[in-house]
Formats: C-alpha cells, structure tokens, sequence
C-alpha cells in the first residue's frame, strides 16, 4: 500500500499552525492520532501529530492530517453537522460519528485511534464497503398509501414517527450490533437502521401496507436479541430497541403467533 | 484500452433532490435512467436543508396564492430573474409538495390536520412546508426511496469529469469510481446536470466537498452557456466559532421561528437595514414585531407585520457584515442570534437539529444563550441557462435543474424557494429528457479522441515526480475568493483577483498526486480544482462587468442599481480555451403579470 510514512507523520508535525491569525489557538497543543491506514489486503495504525484548535473534532483533525500531511488519507464526509451520516468510524473503539467526536473529550496524553468501521469490508483507510445496506433497503416493502388515505393527520402523528425518520444512515448501528458483526449473519438479518425505517414505514397514518412476512422472514426480526447496543452508538438518540424494534416483534408475534389469529387465518385464508 | 461502459437514455449527474426528482420522472416516461453522483445515495446536499419547502398552499395564511410567491421571488431576486421559471415556480411547487406527501413525506400538522406552514425571509406569508428542522432529509428520504423501488441504477461514488459530444449534441459522460479509480464511460442520449453548486471555491462555506461547480463547469466545457454567476449568496446565518464549524450554517428557520440580531451592544439592527422600498412590510417597532411572534406561535392572523429579521438573505448578510465592520462584532467576528427569549420545550421541538449542533460543536445551549453568526458561502444562483419550461441548456441533449441551473432566483435567492426548486425543474427536465431521448434516433457515438484526452489529463498529476499538494492550490484559492469576490466587490479587488486566477490556473496544470488511484481524495482535488477555478474566473469576470449593487452582488465602487443593468444577464461562454462575458438580453414580463406589481394589485402584509 501506498499509505503514509512515518515521514509523513513528522512533516505534519513541524507544518504548525500558521494560517487564521484570528482564530490563533488558545494554547499550542499536539493531538496524536493513530488512524488505521490500509485496503482489504492489510494495514496498520500510522501515527500523526495535529495541532489542536478550539473545538476541534476528529474529523477536523482527519482533514487536518489530509491537508498537511497525506493528501491520500481517504475518508468519507459530507456535511460536518451530524446531518449526513457520512463520517462513521470506530473511534478509540467506540464506532461514532468523526463530526461529533470533539478532542477535548479525549484525555489530552493519550493517542486517539481511528479505525474504520469493522462489520463492513474496508475499502481503503477508513472508508469501508457499505452497498449491503443499499440492497437491504431495496428489498423493504415500500410506502403504499391506504386506499382510503384523507391525507389529514396530527401532529403527535408526525411527532411518534419523527423519531425513527430522523434516521440519517450513518450505519453505526449496524456496525455494533453482533448479530452483524460478530455472527455475520448479513444474508438472514437487516439490522436496526432497517428495522428503524420499517417502523417508521409501519406507523406511518397513512400506510396501508403490511410488512409482517418481511419482517420475519426478510429482515430476521428475532434474530434480534435487545441488547441495546445499537441505541447506545445512535447519534440520533433514536430509541431504537425500545420504540422501533421491540414494538415490531410484538407485530410479527400477534401476527404469526396469536392463537386466535391463527385460526383467523385458517379460516379466512388471510 | 477498454473502459467500463454503461448505456442509458438518460445520465443523471447529481442525487440530491433535483437529480433524483429528475430521474424519476424520466423513468417514469420510459426512460432507461443511470442516476450519477459522487457521494452515497441520500448524502447530496439536500439532506442538510432545514427550513422547509416554499409553496403557496395557504393552509396558515389563506390570503396566499402563486401569484404572491411569483411575486415575493422576482421582487427577492431583484427582477433579474427569468419571469416564466418564477411563473411555474409559484403555480407547480403545491403539486410537488402534495405529491411528495403521497410518496410517504411527513411534514408538521396545522391543528386542523394539514401541511403546517412557517414564515421565512422575503415572503408575504407563512409559506414553508417543514417538518421540525429536517425538511431536506425528509424530502431525500422519501425521493430517494421513491426511485429506488422504481428501478433506478444507481451509480455511487462515481464523479462525472467530462460530458463527451457527437458532432453537436451530447453522446456520454466519462468520469471514474472513487473507490478504485477506475474510468468509466456512460453513454447516454441525454444528461440532466443536477449537481448543486460551488461553495468549495470560498473557505468560509456551509457547503460539503461536493459542491466544486462540476455541472457548471461540465456544461462550459461541452460549449453551454452560463448567466448570472456573479450572483452568489453568502447566507447571513453561519456559524462562526469553534474554527472548525466556521461557516456551518444557523437555518433560517431560527428567524421564522422568532430569532433576533442584535449586536454586542445589545441593539436590534435589523430595522437600520431595510431597504426603503420594502420598510413598509415589516414591523415597525419592537411591540408589533413581538405582536407578529405570538400570533405565529399561536397559530393565529395577525395584522402586525413581520420582524426585520425576516428581511432577503443578501440583506441581512449586508447587515452583519457592516455591523462587524464598524466594530460592532461580538467576540468572535459575528452578530447575537437570540431565541433564548422563548420557552425552550419550544425552541427544542421547532428546531432541534440547532439545538444539538451548538450544545455538541460550541458548547452553547440556545434555549439559554444566543448564537453567534456571521455570513457564509452558501448558494449560487447563476449557473446553467435554460430554457424555463424543459430545462434545456443551450447545447442539445443537455439538462440542467436545481442549483446547477440558473434562471428561477435572479439575483437573489428566498429561503425556502430552493427546495421547491428542485422538485418543480427536477421534474420537468427529467420529462424533456426521456422525451428527447425518445425522439433522438440512433445512439449517439463518444468522440474517442475525446475520450483519450480527458484520460490523459486525469492522470497526469499521478506521473508528477514533483509537484504541489492540490489541497496546498485549494487553500490558495479559496483565500483569493474569499478576499476579492466575497460580500462586497470592488473593481481593483476583482481585477487582483483574475491575475491570481490566471496563477492558479498554472499551479493547477502542475499538482502532484501521492498514492494510488483507489479512494485518493488528493487526486479527486486534483480534478475538481480545475471546475473550481473555471467557475471562479466565472464568478469574477461576470462581476467586474455588473458596474451596479443588485440583490447578492454588492460593488462599494458601485452601490447603487442601475435600472439599464437590470435588462441584462451576463452570459459567460467558452471560445476556445478563452472564457468570454457577454450582456444579453432579459427576456420581458408579459403584461398580465406585470400587472400583478401595480400598486393596486398590492396586498402587503
């Protein structure tokens, strides 16, 4: 691989921080940063010292380490507002938003490690393979539109659903959930973002559509075993085992489960 | 050499709202669709837009209908704009609101059940369809699986570098997958330029790494014209400290919602501001502008005008600007946005993404503490000309709609006008192309030698043994554009800026690339900066000839409007590798619609 050296490294080191007079730091201080540099075939964790200023967040400090020190540094961002979704990241082990992720939350003598995200194959540095998802989605039935739809509704309407549509499909929770991660179980399980947006589909006022078989089946709800992981990572605060999934299974068991829809079904073919 | 190669009836180059409304609809006709675009799917821009969609629905204020926003628009744009596309505008954007709501968009209740509507800069009425602070994700959202599940192929992380031509009409675009770097080839009857804007050419920007100007550029290239790109809006509400969110933008939802600017001595300055000619829209005094407020927060009519906070953004950008100038600045170079003053259950519901973005990124609660912001790079409003009813640029086969076109804004942008832009001329573009594409006969065939040339140039930085870094030319750049074609303009500031262009231009032809081809962001810049550079002289060489003050363009060596000026859009065009600036024209105002502006016909709120 083409990745940087540990010259690199000592070149980012002496460019210090000559530009934005009028934002001069407010002490001179070095962040030292490992980010994992490498493709499918391999890599390793390259250390780089950044200038710190104010308020700075890892990925400042990324774009710092791409402007000064390795132009080829690749990683994905987009709108540096928590807003996109684009700069996920296992930073000191914890997957997070690279946006977010402020340094002086970080204790000052310690290196900040930044890896890619672990669940997906790794593309190059920290950008990593993430189209499952995108087929995933495809494959979820879509909006329909009750026949009878007055297009008229509340705001606690809006207010119930709002949670699980302010989703911004930054897949930090696939990259935790073990079903996924540990277990590999991509081809059984759709994992929370999706069972999120099946939610969101599902309480829609004006659905029609039922997704109980796909969920089931298609998006292995039951593989899910709640333990919460993928609600401690979301940036959104999206309560996602508690409000999305959970209510969900309680869907598929009425459904599949309930004696007397059984019989229902029996009865009526449905 | 063989390259990857794909064929479709239509290229969409860009996803955001107006790329993918464009790629539905031509799928809809009929149309084979590959859909381009250089970041993943539901990333584009649109995603960050917060304030909501501008539509004249009248559910909060009946008094309004498209002839207001037709109206509101020209009048924001300072009649620069093209009447026709400010017409279907104003009577299309309800259709494209609704319609997105029957797709599964979920957008804020009035208590009677439907689209709640809020006010927003330069419009008479309350009139943007939002959903909290998250309107463009919902809108991409719902776009994007609306076209995902009508079989749209979808090509990610790929960047277009060149449209190739066959004798006089489009036949392709080349371009090369960022993940390996590998070229390849679209080839195509039809392209819809739909890649939003240029804000990578300032440094202080609310725009992401994608908006290098690329369709502008991609369309100069193939011999399109382009108007009014001296036309740039530096959006007031940016934030401007910690260094790194510098330029991250303060939607202007907080103004709608009740925000106030006040400067470090506490004074409202907004009122010192308004022009004249509009002062008898807005409130008089602080009494009627919080009279206007609590009638907006109960949701009821009012007769008290609007607060001058909710003036045009070139306005307020001004305003700021010369509050900081003359030393009125709070501690970090900007001006107090307030709406502490109101109940914070309130501020956290209507605009929680604000919420989080200050307390996470500047340590600042806003339901305790104002915000400091000042003016940034936000939005272009010149670009591709076209033709208002089909999008059609002026070279056949090409398209352009959104942020990439020009036309609907003139020469400044309502809040709010820009979301509804994309879904009214997303839409019909993608109509004119499948149609075109119907009827365009046999595929056209790339230019091979074309082909060659845009693959040498692509690669040369990467054979460099020595060179600069292209983020060292980017920095450079960017400092010139922000110095010398920032806010205000004057013409030896303008001039100082084509030489450093000229430099620029040079540096550029000589970056060196490290690495490999696979996800290289430095050999990406590379490419990107030569469509920067071209939009830049753009900007410039259209505002050294625009001798007047008009909408977002301001000349301290010219401060006032030049009624002989705004007859004219200044049409930038390639000759050869030399780029010319020509007046031409403004197409005139049938009288039926200029009727509407007779003050009788006036209804001011």
């Amino acid at each position: 691989m083409s990745a940087a050296t540990p010259d690199h490294a000592a070149r980012g080191a002496r460019t210090a921080p000559a530009a934005d007079g009028a934002h001069a730091p407010a002490a001179a201080r070095e962040a030292v940063l490992r980010v994992w540099r490498g493709d499918a075939k391999g890599g390793a964790e390259v250390e780089y010292r950044v200038p710190v200023e104010t308020g700075m967040v890892v990925l400042d400090a990324i774009h710092w380490i791409q402007g000064h020190a390795a132009p080829d540094l690749a990683v994905r961002w987009n709108c540096k507002a928590a807003k996109c979704g684009s700069c996920s990241a296992e930073v000191n082990g914890r997957p997070a938003l690279m946006c977010k992720s402020r340094l002086d939350h970080f204790p000052h003598d310690a290196p900040i490690t930044v890896r890619p995200m672990k669940t997906f194959p790794v593309i190059r540095d920290l950008v990593t393979d993430v189209s499952w998802n995108y087929e995933v989605n495809k494959r979820i039935p879509p909006f329909k539109p009750r026949p009878d739809a007055s297009w008229r509704w509340q705001q606690s309407d809006v207010d119930r659903i709002q949670e699980f549509r302010k989703c911004i499909e930054c897949f930090l929770c696939q990259d935790v959930c073990h079903v996924l991660r540990s277990h590999e179980l991509k081809h059984q399980f759709a994992g929370p973002r999706f069972l999120v947006r099946i939610a969101g589909l599902e309480m829609h006022p004006m659905d029609g559509e039922d997704r109980s078989a796909f969920l089931k089946d298609g998006a292995g709800i039951g593989l899910c075993n709640i333990t919460k992981c993928c609600t401690e990572v979301c940036p959104e605060g999206i309560h996602i085992t508690d409000n999305a999934i959970i209510p969900l299974k309680e869907r598929v068991v009425d459904h599949y489960y309930d004696p007397l829809r059984w019989l229902w079904r029996k009865l009526t073919g449905r | 050499m063989a390259i990857e190669t794909h064929e479709h009836d239509v290229i969409v180059i860009g996803a955001g709202g107006a790329g993918l409304r464009a790629a539905i609809e031509a799928s809809a006709h009929g149309a084979s669709v590959g859909l381009v675009c250089k970041s993943l799917l539901g990333k584009a821009h649109t995603v960050m837009a917060e304030g909501g969609i501008a539509a004249a629905l009248a559910h909060v204020d009946p008094q309004d209908g498209w002839e207001t926003h037709f109206k509101d628009t020209m009048k924001g744009g300072s009649f620069l704009n093209h009447w026709r596309m400010a017409q279907i505008h104003a009577q299309e954007s309800p259709d494209r609101v609704r319609e997105l709501e029957e797709w599964g968009a979920l957008f804020d209740r009035t208590p009677d059940g439907r689209i709640l509507q809020r006010a927003f800069g330069g419009h008479t009425w309350k009139r943007l369809a939002h959903v909290g602070d998250r309107t463009g994700l919902e809108m991409i959202r719902t776009l994007q699986d609306r076209g995902v599940h009508q079989g749209l192929a979808v090509y990610m992380e790929c960047t277009i570098t060149r449209l190739l031509m066959d004798g006089g009409r489009v036949a392709g675009a080349l371009g090369y997958w960022r993940h390996t770097g590998e070229l390849v080839l679209f080839r195509c009857k039809a392209v819809v330029i739909a890649t939003g804007g240029i804000g990578k050419a300032y440094k202080v920007t609310s725009n992401s790494w994608e908006y290098t100007g690329d369709g502008q550029s991609l369309a100069y290239d193939a011999g399109a014209e382009l108007i009014d790109m001296e036309f740039v809006q530096f959006h007031p509400t940016g934030m401007v400290w910690p260094p790194g969110v510098m330029g991250l933008l303060v939607t202007e939802g907080v103004r709608g919602e009740g925000g106030i600017l006040r400067n470090r001595q506490g004074e409202r300055f907004m009122w010192k501001y308004l022009p004249e000619a509009r002062r008898n829209e807005y409130a008089a005094d602080e009494a009627e502008a919080r009279r206007w407020l609590d009638a907006s927060v109960a949701g009821k009519q009012t007769d008290a005008r609007r607060p001058p906070e909710l003036s045009t953004r070139d306005n307020v950008s001004r305003a700021i600007y010369t509050e900081v100038r003359e030393g009125r600045g709070t501690p970090h170079g900007g001006a107090f946005l307030d709406i502490s003053y109101l109940p914070a259950e309130r501020v956290m519901k209507k605009l929680p993404s604000m919420y989080h973005q200050f307390l996470e990124l500047a340590d600042v609660d806003i339901t305790k503490q104002p915000m400091e912001v000042g003016p940034t790079t936000h939005y272009e409003m010149g670009g591709v000309r076209v033709e208002p009813d089909t999008g059609a640029a002026t070279v056949p086969g090409i398209y352009a709609a959104g942020e990439a076109a020009a036309g609907l804004h003139g020469a400044n942008r309502l809040g709010g006008n820009s979301l509804s832009d994309l879904v009214v001329f997303g839409r019909r573009a993608g109509l004119a192309a499948a149609k075109y594409a119907r009827s365009a006969g046999a595929a056209p065939r790339p230019n091979e030698a074309e082909i060659e040339a845009e693959t040498r140039d692509l690669l040369a930085p990467m054979s460099r043994a020595t060179g600069e870094s292209p983020f060292e030319v980017h920095r450079a750049l960017t400092a010139c554009m922000d110095r010398y074609v920032g806010i205000y303009r004057v013409k030896a500031d303008l001039e100082r800026a084509l030489e450093l262009l000229e430099e620029l231009k040079g540096r550029a032809a000589k970056v060196r690339v490290e690495g490999g081809r696979a996800y290289n962001p430095g050999w990406h810049m590379s490419r990107d900066l030569r469509n920067l550079i071209t939009v830049s002289e753009a900007i410039t060489r259209s505002a050294l000839l625009r001798t007047e003050s008009r909408g977002a363009h301001s000349r301290l060596d010219h401060p006032k409007l030049d009624p002989e000026l705004g007859k004219v859009n200044y049409c930038v065009t390639r000759v050869g590798t030399v780029m010319r600036v020509d007046p031409t024209p403004l197409p005139e105002m049938p009288a039926e619609l200029k009727a509407l502006f007779e003050p009788a016909k006036e209804k001011v709120g």
